[in-house]
């Protein structure tokens, strides 16, 4: 931090030349969505000379799409150099597609994004570093067998003689660097050896020692305590104050109320409102987050018994979750919401079998039963849709058939061979029952929409005869129709006596299908809801 | 939930764990004094300075093909044609050296080394630019390398080699035999390099998370591209010693020498999905090697027993690099 890089002169010219109505910080309302309204790079920020000297970052127009669907239609931000903006917007609103384009990791469709006044269309994440632009992603990627020192300076090692790294230097930098940032960690140490909280802190670090002007923050306290919260939150604040402008994304609404003076929220992959966090309330925040015209939906029509079906108690695992009982009951749908890595698919997993648990036991019908494999929860009645159907949920490669009856083997076999007749006459009723839509059931699975491979998981679930189905965010990235395909054929599972446990990060789906809400905040229960006093307010402020 | 963190973290730090570290960092050169104790004991030869020399003449090619192999699955990658690079390097440079008229050593030398790196530079091509995966990449060139050899040589051994280019293979220096010191100088250069520069640390990067070392503004492709192309150099130099040490540069030199350079870098701890070890342990592992069939050798075990042996060891050392791997 030691020297300042000189404001651009450009900008300033530039922007002295147009003169103009409301400075980049005054607030704007939502604004019509088509990208002719939104302001031409040319005709920069209306706004006084000293008002334009301080903008950092101006983004307008933004669009971008995969394959056709649009995952950004309209991303604005005006970021001034020493404020801390909060970026909000709940999960699709394009928040992560905007950040990667801002930092040259992808390419926008269209639109202009401007840094210091210049126009800018980085191909690639050094060119926006070299720019000083830095960013500090969810998910982190350090190396682990390198050390602390290491890892913050990699890439630009201090160096010796030309060829060689200056190893004293880069841990005398580093020392000095977490001394100022109020870190304690040793350079030294292995990445490897350190918690994730620390990790995080240290890829905070790294990312603060470029010494960029924008320093881009997506969810940085998703895995730090309290304690280092407090720490980041103290650099950040020096940091702004020496004139780093930073973007700070998070859906702790708590959090960017301590932090940020500023906020842009995105809904839907578009822009919806900016202005300033003194003029706004958390209330007035999450309505303008989750959206007006969203209207509550309609809860479903409980069949849930008396008698519990499974009951999990006292789950823990260090780091994810802790002290986790659930019970559902027979009929019911228990939704289960909460933010990203808040710990509900690694408990899920462990309810499975499929991922390590520090304790925790499972009651099935009053039952004590040893679950420590997937095989044996399937052997038990449970069945999961896990959160992603290309990775861990179906063979892309194989048939439909094929990826219908791999759970259930067993019962399509006699004397070890499979009998063909059996399963044909199986995965055609299943295709029936879901209407997957395939031209045979011999077709690769990768074949069809991801709608249709999704009724696939649910069909292979059914055919394993499960009474417990955990389904993790089900309904990802397919379309409507088929959403309500999943849903109805939730409702029909339960209704006939079966209990569903329904993780989701989609409000509406939640609202909509659950009997009874939990949501988890930390890995840990934030509190427990039932459908008719749950509202999509209710949900964010207990998550966040 | 903070509690959920930090300390919980760093309480796993168990005691468990500092022995496993402490096994991981030594246990190759504890092994290796154990089995070098055992057969000072067993064999009254081993320890004889004749016996050790011949040891270390042993170790130097395989050790030469570790060290650039080292480097090459430092960044996860794999290098299956360095017994065919050995060959055509070693009879380009023995068709120099042959007949009336050698050329000067040296040239011969340069030649085996410079088409060695040609090779490598094909190799980090297609791997790098081309995005084709090492192992299948390397594959094909064991196979179009022994081709180019077998055609170059019409596949007859080239005999007849100059004695002063067989003094690279055969001679002493202070009693040293000449590949031992050409080995040692390549050792000690590739420590200084993976330990002290920032090229090394960028190899290590690549292997340990490809990911952040781009993001981080390393050039990733060139780093790799410059693996292959060492690789190559190295194994070019090997083939020219190999030769001069056999008196006749042969087409079939090098069969089965990538399995020996893979495996004294596995027994040496590196992990073959990259980003962890070092050429000493690398070194540790070809002397293990080359003093287990040393050791066989003297008390008479038949060689089919060897390749058991070895093959079991190799498998031993990648599990116990596995089990490190899972419980770090």
């Amino acid at each position: 931090m030691s020297e300042r890089k000189p404001i651009d002169q450009r900008a300033a010219g530039r922007a002295a030349s147009a003169a103009g109505a409301s400075g980049p910080s005054s607030r704007q309302g939502a604004a019509p969505p088509a990208p002719s309204a939104a302001p031409q790079p040319s005709s920069l920020p209306p706004a006084a000379a000293e008002a334009a000297d301080d903008l950092l970052l101006a983004a307008t127009s933004v669009t971008k799409a995969y394959a056709g669907v649009p995952a950004l239609t309209d991303g604005r931000i005006q970021l001034k150099r020493g404020s801390i903006h909060a970026l909000c917007g709940g999960n699709g609103a394009g928040k992560s597609t905007f950040l990667s384009i801002l930092m040259g990791l992808q390419r926008s469709d269209s639109g202009a994004i401007l840094v210091k006044g210049r126009l800018v269309h980085y191909a690639s994440a050094a060119e926006a570093l070299a720019d000083g632009i830095a960013i500090i992603t969810q998910e982190l990627s350090p190396v682990l067998d390198m050390t602390v020192a290491e890892n913050i300076y990699l890439g630009r090692e201090p160096r010796r003689g030309g060829w060689f790294v200056d190893r004293r230097r880069m841990e005398a930098d580093a020392a000095a660097l977490f001394a100022r940032l109020g870190f304690d960690i040793d350079p030294k140490a292995r990445m490897r050896q350190l918690s994730v909280a620390r990790i995080q802190l240290v890829e905070i670090a790294k990312a603060i020692s470029r010494d960029s002007d924008i320093l881009i923050m997506d969810e940085p306290t998703s895995a730090i305590g309290e304690k280092e919260t407090a720490t980041l939150f103290k650099a950040i604040r020096s940091l702004a104050a020496s004139g780093v402008g930073i973007i700070y994304v998070s859906h702790r609404l708590t959090d960017i109320f301590s932090i940020a003076d500023s906020y842009t929220v995105f809904r839907d992959g578009r822009f919806i409102e900016t202005g300033a966090l003194a003029d706004i309330d958390r209330q007035r925040l999450i309505s303008l987050i989750v959206g007006r015209d969203l209207r509550d939906a309609e809860a479903r029509q409980t069949t849930a018994r008396a008698e519990t079906m499974i009951e999990m108690r006292n789950f823990a695992r260090a780091g994810q979750f802790a002290d986790i009982s659930l019970a559902i009951a027979k009929g019911e749908i228990l939704g289960l919401y909460g933010l990203m890595g808040a710990g509900r698919s690694e408990f899920a997993n462990a309810v499975y079998g499929n991922a390590p648990r520090d304790s925790g036991e499972v009651l099935i019908e009053g039952r004590p039963v040893a679950i420590d494999t997937p095989s044996e929860a399937l052997r038990q009645g449970i069945a999961i849709v896990t959160e992603d159907r290309k990775e861990t949920g179906l063979v892309l490669s194989s048939s439909v058939s094929e990826n219908i009856i791999v759970a259930a083997l067993g019962r399509f076999a006699r004397f070890g061979f499979v009998d063909g007749g059996k399963v044909a006459k199986s995965v055609e009723a299943q295709i029936a029952n879901f209407r997957i839509r395939t031209a045979s059931r011999h077709l690769p699975v990768q074949s069809l929409s991801g709608g249709n491979q999704q009724k696939v998981v649910l069909a292979r679930c059914v055919e394993t005869e499960p009474r417990i189905l955990i389904c993790d965010e089900p309904t990802r990235g397919i379309d409507e129709g088929a959403k309500r395909e999943v849903y109805a054929f939730l409702s029909a599972f339960a209704a006939a006596g079966n209990a569903v446990l329904l993780i989701s990060s989609e409000i509406p789906e939640i609202l909509a299908n659950a009997d009874r809400i939990v949501v988890f905040r930390r890995g840990g229960i934030a509190g427990e809801l039932t459908a008719a006093e749950a509202t999509q307010e209710a949900l964010v402020h207990l998550a966040s | 939930m903070s509690d959920l963190t930090a300390s919980q973290a760093a309480g796993s730090e168990s005691r468990g764990r500092a022995f496993g570290r402490f096994l991981s960092r030594y246990g190759i050169l504890i092994s290796f004094l154990i089995l070098f104790v055992i057969l000072s004991f067993a064999h009254p030869n081993f320890l004889s300075t004749g016996n050790l020399t011949n040891v270390l003449r042993q170790v130097s090619i395989n050790g030469i093909l570790a060290i650039g192999m080292t480097f090459v699955i430092l960044t996860g990658g794999i290098d299956l044609s360095v017994g065919s690079i050995l060959a055509v390097a070693g009879v380009v440079a023995g068709s120099l050296v042959t007949g009336g008229d050698p050329s000067h050593p040296m040239v011969a030398i340069l030649a085996a080394v410079a088409v060695g790196a040609a090779v490598g530079t094909i190799n980090g091509t297609l791997i790098a630019r081309f995005g084709v995966p090492a192992f299948v990449a390397t594959l094909g060139m064991l196979s179009m390398a022994r081709g180019a050899t077998l055609l170059y040589s019409d596949g007859r051994p080239i005999p007849n080699l100059s004695p002063a280019f067989r003094w690279l293979g055969q001679g002493f220096i202070a009693g040293v035999p000449v590949p031992v010191i050409v080995f040692l100088l390549v050792f000690v250069v590739a420590w200084i390099v993976l330990r002290f520069t920032v090229y090394g640390r960028w190899v290590y990067a690549v292997g340990g998370n490809v990911k952040s070392a781009r993001t981080s503004g390393i050039p990733t492709r060139s780093v790799v591209f410059s693996v292959y192309l060492l690789m190559g150099a190295l194994a070019g130099l090997a083939g020219a010693i190999l030769t001069a040490r056999t008196t006749s540069a042969l087409p079939q030199a090098g069969l089965g020498y990538e399995l020996d350079a893979i495996a004294a870098v596995v027994i040496g701890g590196t992990s073959l999905t990259g980003g962890i070890g070092s050429v000493v342990y690398t070194l540790i592992g070809a002397l293990i090697i080359g003093v287990i069939s040393n050791g066989l050798d003297l008390m008479g075990v038949s060689s089919y027993y060897q390749q058991i042996i070895k093959g079991a060891i190799i498998v031993v050392a990648v599990l116990v690099d596995r089990s490190r791997n899972l419980n770090p």
